[in-house]
């Protein structure tokens, strides 16, 4: 089950707009912020929540990126791989994480505590390459930037 | 209004506004497209209908348009065959093959493939692509649809029909790009009971037959024949397949009056029945022990019969709603009409002639069932469509989109523009309302919603009449209903075209009554304007048919003069269905029974003589729907060993033992006898299409020209071709030659040039989704009474009265399970759930009962057991019983019952 | 040099609360609005300044607001949405206004939505903007309490609520109509036009999408006049513009200038010019959905007409440098793995198209090309052109790839013949 919070969460956002059904993808995030994916269980008690028939929901999640339908690390890496970020050398930024924790685009450490994707453009391109940390920015990276920044994380 | 439009040079005539697309396929150009789908609009998604378009006459370059998206205005012009145009529609072919498997050849579509039919079209014909295909995991969707995912060309049209036009709720589009997937959120049955539409509204072999896949056959060796669905009312006009004797397939056969492009499920897949290996097959004869039927051979039979039905006097002859008016005819024939009786339970009968009544009687109008789509303000009385006559659901939740489809219009966008439409009216329905005694599958897309007895329904059905025309009497104590039901009357006669909904399902003849008085008030409060539609819904498919013969109730047996001696003929009917055992017995103590029946039942069993009787889909007839439109039916499988038509056997008899009267001696004699005695029915087959008349040399083909292996088909047994089976009924022949004219009023299938897919249909329409051609809608044998008075019931039911420990047992309709014939489909079984009493959860609580536990009902005649069911959407007080629940017998409801629960 | 828009923008500190805000002139324009106003007057000084979309089609915003359906027979509510989604790759121009001016964003959000008579605003923020939402959702607060949001703003009988909408990533949620069905909690398709969303927009009402940047100059057009907009530009076409550059420049970043501020002059007295050893070979002019320009270009005005006239877009006004250590053909895949993955899979084409596209250049760049790989692009670049797909998504990835095909075909050619990506 939801837990209250969850809940409690979940009916402020849907005070925004006029329809529940807009704030399923709030929903979502919010029981992201809970349980890092949402598992489907979870989808289906947002979808009774809601008041849409779960394939629907299904459709919805299975669309934006930032939604996980799998589980995830702890914390999730948004390397940004979109242009700025590749003239200024974003995939040396990958294979260093390939190096330091063995993980892929897509792919989750085996303690479970880092995920990579793939991200488009963050908006950055000024301070490229980019990526995020969980909600974190991190910019200007280069790979003995990035050792830190992975040290530095819990 | 007409406006002229230029395609590549040439001059046509199309309706303003209308889409291109829509436009180009009126005219039978050829022109292809994916998304696009008569009843679904357009959405411009898979971009295959791009045509040149010209912004006037100096404008040499003009641009690629969708044509689906564009409207048609006066001096439009645009060309097909532009050859930027035509490249760019196979480059997107070429698209959408990226991926495709090509798997044709052990497809179940291939031969019947849109996608085939339009690669073809645009000429893609060589692969471009050097890269890996991606592939899906298909999902298990239950036991009417297989799916294979990776033939899926992303055309949306799955979801937008299964979703936004028939309500479901579990299949959906999923993921993004080009990782695209259309099913369920997991594995399982499809829930909709209009999933098998999927199979023809998908382009390509995603979503197919799985019940055909069993026993497959190319879509090419098919024989094809015309038929009418017998699993409810409505009459929806199917296409049967046919293949080495047995009924491969239904599909839906546009009838652009009744079920237009869709059928349900029940409809589809319900045919089981007709190759089950429990049919009747060989004529037979109870021998002395009571018990064990000696199988007989025809002759034999035909000489039993005839001497059992000698002496006309002591004859009694049942006739049957699930029998074709032609059947019930000669069994009336035979036994004379004084001794020819309905087979209708008489709870049925009363109700039934209660519709009759109300539709010959009345001034309201029945509307056909594809105009019931056109409907913008709608009351639902009684009973839940989607399990009683589930096309009408379909229908009134197509109704519930006209006030925003009109308010689309007002602000400029056309109704083909179907997002926009859906866009622009968001969540809002209707209005319909709805007052049921438990939860209909439309309440979804309700207004409001009353749960309430039928008697309660009724009230309220009368206080809209009265509200509307104050002649109608007042009915006192409404309580909150009083509000509600000044709402309904609001906005009924706000309304452009107001639709009153109702039926025997409710099994309450106040109910009926009801519906026909809110119509009838209708009708005088809005004066002048068009006459308000009222819709009854009836049991069974020949309910209407059996009624218009003036058969007599069941009941009236037990008034005979005659008592003891003499037979019984039953046609087609299970006694023990129609009343209760002791009644039955009683009725046919000291009397020789003969039945003539295609599937075994408890009145087969008690049978001196049974004769193998034809199902529908091997013998032709007519059939009458609740609308009492008249149509005929095609055998389309002919009839092995001692099986024939009903009538065939009634008119050996009547031949046989009057041999010096003059007697119809086919089907043909006996619709001109039926005519003659019944004029109503005259126009049902006096027009041009008897078939002597018509098509005196040549006959219709059911076969495909393409039909393959025709000579291999016996040659395991021999090597001589056998002569085609001749069928003297129809104007159709089991064959590949005769008649084939898209002009033609036989429209066994849909082909033409170019078009092996379904989607063929619109060459054989006027304009698309409009009438055909030349195939019969059948003919309305009922007109409304135009200048009758107003007249409204009498009695007003008193109020329901929920009653202390006892409960009102109601019948519950069921869309799988609750009709006889396709209840004994394998693959309808598979959809069957278990029946259980439906409660309030109120009630069962305070009964001490939790969900699923068994409880014993119990009732003056007698008690039986059922797991119960308890939901917050029933009527307090009542209970709900599921119509044909195995083992309970013939209950006659709505009848008092005490409940107890027996175990968990 | 006036920078209206960023004149209380300083990196180095926390943007300005309220009371600071309103010290430097802020909430003026709402003021003047309601009470000297009316929404149709409103609408009028707009369409006079010729201000057009910064989002990266250019439409006039004046022209846009006035096909809103307005008096009390319109439809309602009505609603107006900031797109502030920002993820054209290579963009960041709205990054800096909202995180920097929290408040302007506000401010211009009341003003148009008065101008249309929208009853409730959402700024559709994309994820990843953090920083920026924390800041929005604090203006916020800080203009609800003070009444500058919310029933019956300043006395005026107007109402306006307020709502930052944070989305889920994908790049097509940036296309308007896509970015309403994202806001009605739908998937991001785009939707046909017409109906256009001033007719029937989010939840079928009336609405009006605008970006960040062109709303952000509502309010000192309001302030200050339409001739004072236009007599800031160096061009014909009025007003400032935030001027982007990233890839290997010395100094990359974002700048308010006069619209009509030549590119060299761009990339060199603000982005410091090329790293050194590097020089540049072309560049994308605003986000990766323009034609590439080169050498021949640089000195072109950085307006609407004069790089359309040199062949490519304005679109976000935030260039891309190529340098000649970066592969030409490794920049045109990047970008098309990019369009491939963010299509959202409504219409053929583009859901078809550019996996394909995206595929043949993955295989020149490994050095698996072919002879007939390069008409093959050529032709999707031609059939995903504009008419031919559903949104302008696909039309914009062609733009580079187009581009690049004749600013760079010795590239793609030596790939294929030599087998080999020479960078590599
Ligand atoms: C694929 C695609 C992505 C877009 N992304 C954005 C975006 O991120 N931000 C934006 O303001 N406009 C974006 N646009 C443009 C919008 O559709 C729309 O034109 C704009 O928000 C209108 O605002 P404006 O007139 O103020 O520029 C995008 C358009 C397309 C076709
Ligand atoms: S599953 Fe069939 S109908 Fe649905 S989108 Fe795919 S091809 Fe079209
Ligand atoms: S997503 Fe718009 S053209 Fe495909």
């Amino acid at each position: 089950m939801l837990n209250d919070q969850v809940q409690k969460e979940i009916r402020g956002e849907l005070e925004h707009y006029p329809t529940p059904r807009a704030g399923c993808i709030e929903a979502l995030k919010i029981v992201q912020n809970h349980e890092r994916w949402v598992s489907d269980t979870a989808l289906q008690e947002v979808a009774d929540l809601i008041g849409i028939p779960a394939a629907e929901l299904e459709g919805v999640a299975t669309f934006y990126n930032l939604i996980y339908r799998q589980p995830v690390g702890k914390h999730v890496i948004l390397l940004c791989d979109s242009v700025s970020c590749w003239l200024t050398g974003c995939g040396k930024i990958r294979a260093g994480i390939k190096q330091r924790l063995n993980i892929d685009f897509g792919q989750t450490t085996a303690d479970d505590r880092f995920t990579l994707l793939p991200m488009a453009c963050l908006g950055n391109c000024d301070h490229a390459p980019s990526m995020m940390v969980g909600e974190v920015l991190h910019q200007d990276l280069t790979p003995e930037s990035l050792d830190q920044i992975l040290e530095g994380v819990d | 209004m007409r406006v002229k439009i230029t395609v590549d040079g040439k001059s046509y005539e199309v309706e303003q506004g209308d889409n291109l697309l829509r436009a180009c396929l009126s005219n039978g150009l050829d022109l292809p497209y994916f998304c696009w789908h008569p009843i679904l609009g357009s959405v411009g998604s898979c971009r295959q209908c791009a045509v040149k378009s010209y912004q006037d006459d100096d404008d040499t370059e003009g641009k690629i348009v969708m044509a689906c998206m564009e409207s048609s205005n006066e001096g439009c012009r645009i060309s097909i065959d532009d050859p930027e145009a035509k490249r760019f529609r196979a480059q997107i072919i070429e698209w959408l093959m990226i991926n495709h498997p090509h798997d044709c050849a052990v497809c179940d579509e291939g031969g019947e493939c849109h996608l085939q039919d339009m690669t073809v079209m645009t000429g893609h014909d060589s692969r471009r692509y050097r890269f890996t295909k991606s592939t899906h995991r298909n999902q298990d969707l239950g036991p009417f649809i297989n799916h294979e995912m990776n033939r899926c060309i992303t055309c949306y049209r799955c979801v937008r029909y299964y979703r936004d036009y028939a309500g479901g709720k579990d299949l959906d589009a999923f993921g993004v790009h080009d990782r695209m997937y259309f099913g369920r959120q997991e594995d399982g049955t499809l829930e909709s009971p209009f999933s098998g539409n999927l199979v023809e509204v998908c382009p390509t072999g995603v979503f197919t037959d799985k019940t055909f896949k069993q026993h497959y056959t190319r879509k090419w060796d098919l024989q094809s024949t015309p038929s009418v669905c017998v699993h409810c009312s409505l009459g929806c006009n199917t296409i049967l397949g046919e293949r080495y004797g047995g009924l491969r397939r239904v599909l839906n056969r546009y009838n652009a009056d009744v079920n237009g492009y869709l059928i349900c499920d029940r409809g589809r897949f319900g045919y089981g029945f007709v190759n089950s290996d429990q049919r009747i097959s060989e004529a037979g004869v109870r021998i002395a022990d009571g018990c064990t039927l000696e199988s007989i051979d025809s002759d034999v039979a035909v000489r039993r019969f005839t001497s059992l039905i000698k002496n006309k006097e002591s004859l009694i002859g049942i006739g049957s709603p699930r029998a074709s008016l032609e059947a019930n005819f000669a069994l009336r024939q035979l036994v004379g009409k004084e001794n020819f009786y309905s087979g209708a339970s008489a709870q049925e009968f009363e109700l039934v002639a209660t519709v009759v009544d109300a539709m010959r009687n009345g001034s309201t109008q029945t509307p056909s069932l594809r105009q019931i789509e056109s409907a913008d303000a709608v009351l639902l009385l009684g009973e839940d469509p989607t399990a009683s006559a589930p096309l009408l659901s379909l229908a009134l939740r197509q109704s519930t989109r006209q006030q925003s489809i009109l308010e689309a219009a007002k602000a400029g966008i056309p109704m083909w523009q179907d997002a926009a439409v859906r866009g622009l009216a968001q969540d809002s329905h209707g209005p319909l309302f709805i007052a049921t005694p438990a939860a209909t599958a439309l309440d979804d897309i309700a207004s409001e919603t009353v749960r309430a007895a039928p008697d309660d329904v009724a009230r309220l059905g009368l206080a809209v009449a009265h509200e509307l025309d104050p002649k109608a009497p007042r009915v006192v104590k409404l309580g909150a209903r009083l509000k509600l039901a000044k709402r309904i009357a609001a906005a009924l006669l706000a309304a452009e075209q107001p639709l009153v909904v109702a039926g025997t399902a409710s099994g309450s003849k106040a109910v009926i009554q009801a519906a026909a008085a809110v119509a009838t008030a209708l009708g005088v409060a809005r004066a002048k304007a068009a006459a308000p539609w009222l819709f009854l819904t009836l049991p069974e498919c020949n309910s209407m048919g059996l009624a218009l013969l003036n058969a007599k109730p069941l009941a009236e047996i037990k008034q005979q003069p005659k008592g003891r001696g003499g037979s019984v003929i039953v046609l087609e009917n299970n006694l023990y269905r129609r009343a209760k055992a002791e009644q039955v017995d009683a009725l046919l103590d000291g009397k020789t029974l003969v039945v003539l029946d295609h599937v075994q039942h408890p009145t087969v069993d008690r049978a001196r003589l049974v004769l193998p009787a034809a199902t529908f889909a091997e013998t032709s007839g007519t059939l009458v729907n609740n609308e009492g439109r008249a149509q005929e039916f095609h055998t389309a499988v002919m009839p092995t060993g001692a099986i024939r038509p009903s009538h065939g056997w009634l008119l050996s008899g009547l031949t046989a033992c009057r041999p010096d009267e003059k007697h119809a001696l086919s089907l043909e004699d006996l619709r001109a006898a039926c005519a003659a005695e019944f004029p109503e029915l005259a126009s049902t087959w006096l027009s041009d299409e008897s078939p002597t008349l018509r098509y005196a040399k040549e006959k219709v083909p059911r076969a495909s020209f393409r039909a393959s292996g025709r000579t291999a088909m016996h040659a395991n047994v021999s090597v001589h071709e056998p002569t085609p089976p001749e069928d003297p009924d129809s104007a159709l022949a089991f064959s590949m030659e005769g008649f084939r004219d898209p002009d033609a009023q036989l429209i066994p299938s849909y082909w033409a040039p170019g078009w092996n897919s379904v989607q063929a249909l619109s060459k054989f329409q006027f304009e698309v989704g409009g009438p055909m051609r030349g195939g019969k809608p059948g003919v309305r044998l009922i007109q409304p009474c135009k200048d009758a008075p107003p007249s409204y019931p009498d009695e007003i039911p008193a109020a329901f009265a929920a009653r202390e420990g006892e409960w009102l047992l109601l019948p519950l309709s069921r869309v799988f399970g609750g009709e006889e014939l396709s209840s004994m489909d394998p693959a309808i079984q598979v959809r069957t759930s278990q029946a259980q009493l439906l409660l309030h959860e109120d009630d069962g609580l305070s009964l001490g009962l939790s969900e699923g536990d068994i409880v014993e009902i119990q009732s003056e005649v007698g008690s039986f057991s059922l797991p119960v069911a308890m939901r917050k959407n029933v009527c307090r007080g009542v209970a709900m019983l599921p119509l044909d629940t195995p083992g309970v017998g013939f209950l006659q409801l709505p009848l008092y019952a005490s409940i107890r629960r027996v175990s968990g | 040099m006036e920078r209206p828009l960023t004149k209380n923008i300083d990196a180095g500190r926390e943007p300005l609360g309220l009371k600071d805000y309103e010290a430097a002139g802020g909430y003026q324009a709402v003021r003047k609005v309601l009470q000297e106003m009316t929404p149709e007057e409103v609408t009028a000084a707009v369409k006079k300044s010729d201000l057009r979309g910064r989002g990266g089609a250019g439409f006039p915003t004046g022209l846009k607001w006035s096909f809103v359906p307005m008096g009390d027979d319109a439809p309602r509510p009505k609603y107006l949405v900031c797109n502030a989604d920002e993820m054209e790759p290579g963009t960041f121009k709205d990054r800096v206004l909202l995180e920097g001016d929290p408040h302007q964003m506000v401010e211009a959000m009341i003003v148009a939505g008065y101008a249309m008579g929208a009853d409730v605003g959402y700024i559709f923020l994309r994820w990843a903007y953090r920083l920026a939402n924390q800041r929005l959702l604090a203006a916020i607060a800080e203009a609800n309490a003070a009444g500058y949001l919310g029933d019956n703003i300043l006395d005026s009988g107007y109402s306006f609520k307020l709502h930052v909408h944070t989305s889920a990533g994908r790049y097509i949620c940036g296309e308007e109509t896509a970015l309403l069905n994202s806001l009605e909690g739908k998937r991001a398709i785009p939707r046909a036009k017409p109906p256009f969303p001033q007719i029937s927009g989010l939840w079928g009402k009336p609405t009006i999408v605008q970006n960040v940047e062109t709303l952000c100059n509502v309010p000192h057009i309001i302030n200050r006049g339409a001739d004072w907009f236009k007599s800031i530009s160096r061009s014909a076409e009025g007003g400032t513009k935030l001027y982007g550059v990233s890839g290997r420049a010395k100094n990359p970043g974002c700048w308010e200038l006069p619209m009509g501020t030549p590119i060299r002059e761009i990339i060199d007295e603000y982005a410091g010019g090329m790293q050194d050893g590097l020089k540049l070979r072309g560049l994308l002019p605003g986000g990766a959905s323009t034609d590439f320009l080169v050498e021949e270009h640089f000195d072109t005005p950085m307006d609407y007409a004069s790089i359309a006239a040199a062949g490519s877009r304005m679109g976000t006004g935030t260039m891309i440098l190529l340098d000649d250590g970066n592969c030409p053909v490794g920049m045109v895949l990047n970008m098309m793995e990019f369009f491939a993955r963010e299509s959202c899979g409504w219409c053929t084409p583009c859901r078809e198209g550019l996996p394909w596209v995206e595929k043949i250049l993955q295989a020149i760049e490994d050095g698996n090309g072919c002879a007939e790989d390069l008409d093959r692009l050529s032709a999707h670049a031609r059939d995903l052109g504009h008419g031919n797909t559903f949104c302008a998504l696909a039309p914009g990835a062609m733009e580079p790839l187009q581009s690049s095909l004749k600013y760079f075909r010795e590239d793609f050619q030596s790939h294929i013949t030599n087998k080999r990506c020479p960078w590599s």
